[in-house]
């Protein structure tokens, strides 16, 4: 029950990267690859907690912290980037 | 007990791999860039935290220890998941629109994106002042 839940779940997100990766190459602007990014980067903290589940470890949560800080600092970084051209004042 | 535990995970793995589908398919489909902002920020973040909700109840109820690193991960996700489209949204108007299509503030202030910023040079202190190259 689970396993199959899993593989569907594993399933549903890497079409969810796949897009993404579609996405940031043939958008028309930089906005709409930095949000195609951001999205990439949630999508693998799901694949990641996934995997914590299948495994049934605890040892992929750091890495998903650290994933999600840095997903969040590059995105800001990218954002204050497009809105001032430089980022830190 | 478990066997419930077992079909809600699953119930909740489902709703998580489904909601990430519809939020990047969402970004490859929606028409303009403001309309596409709404499907990562909303979908995908609903998706993660099905997941997440999955990871705590199979910890919970099947390891057999109760994890708060899910908590941890849904709070920073739900905090900063608004802060990123909200940039991504003052990126936007800083480079697409101009003052006469937005719509009035309300008050006397202008749009703070738009607002053209003035360079004002520091004097320079005392000690410098004579160092200065005279014209």
């Amino acid at each position: 029950m689970i396993e199959t839940a899993l593989t569907f779940a594993f399933g549903c997100f890497g079409l969810a990267m796949l897009m993404n990766l579609w996405k940031i190459i043939t958008a028309e602007g930089v906005g709409d690859r930095v949000l195609a990014l951001d999205t990439m980067v949630i999508n693998s903290i799901a694949i990641l907690v996934l995997m914590g589940i299948s495994e049934g470890t605890e040892i992929f949560f750091e890495a998903t912290m650290i994933i999600a800080m840095l997903g969040f600092v590059s995105t800001v970084a990218y954002a204050r980037f497009m809105l001032r051209g430089n980022i830190i004042e | 007990m478990a066997q419930i535990a077992d079909y809600l995970t699953a119930v909740f793995l489902v709703i998580g791999g489904f909601f990430g589908v519809v939020g990047s398919f969402g970004l490859i489909k929606l028409g303009d860039s403001m309309s596409r902002l709404h499907a990562p920020t909303k979908a995908t973040t609903l998706g993660v935290g099905g997941v997440l909700i999955a990871s705590l109840l199979h910890s919970y109820a099947i390891e057999g220890y109760l994890s708060v690193h899910e908590l941890m991960i849904t709070l920073f996700l739900f905090l900063t998941a608004p802060i990123t489209a909200l940039f991504i949204a003052k990126a936007h108007i800083h480079r697409h629109r101009e003052d006469y299509d937005l719509p009035e503030t309300g008050d006397d202030t202008c749009w703070a994106v738009l607002e053209k910023e003035e360079v004002v040079a520091e004097p320079l202190p005392d000690s410098l002042e004579d160092m200065k190259p005279t014209e």
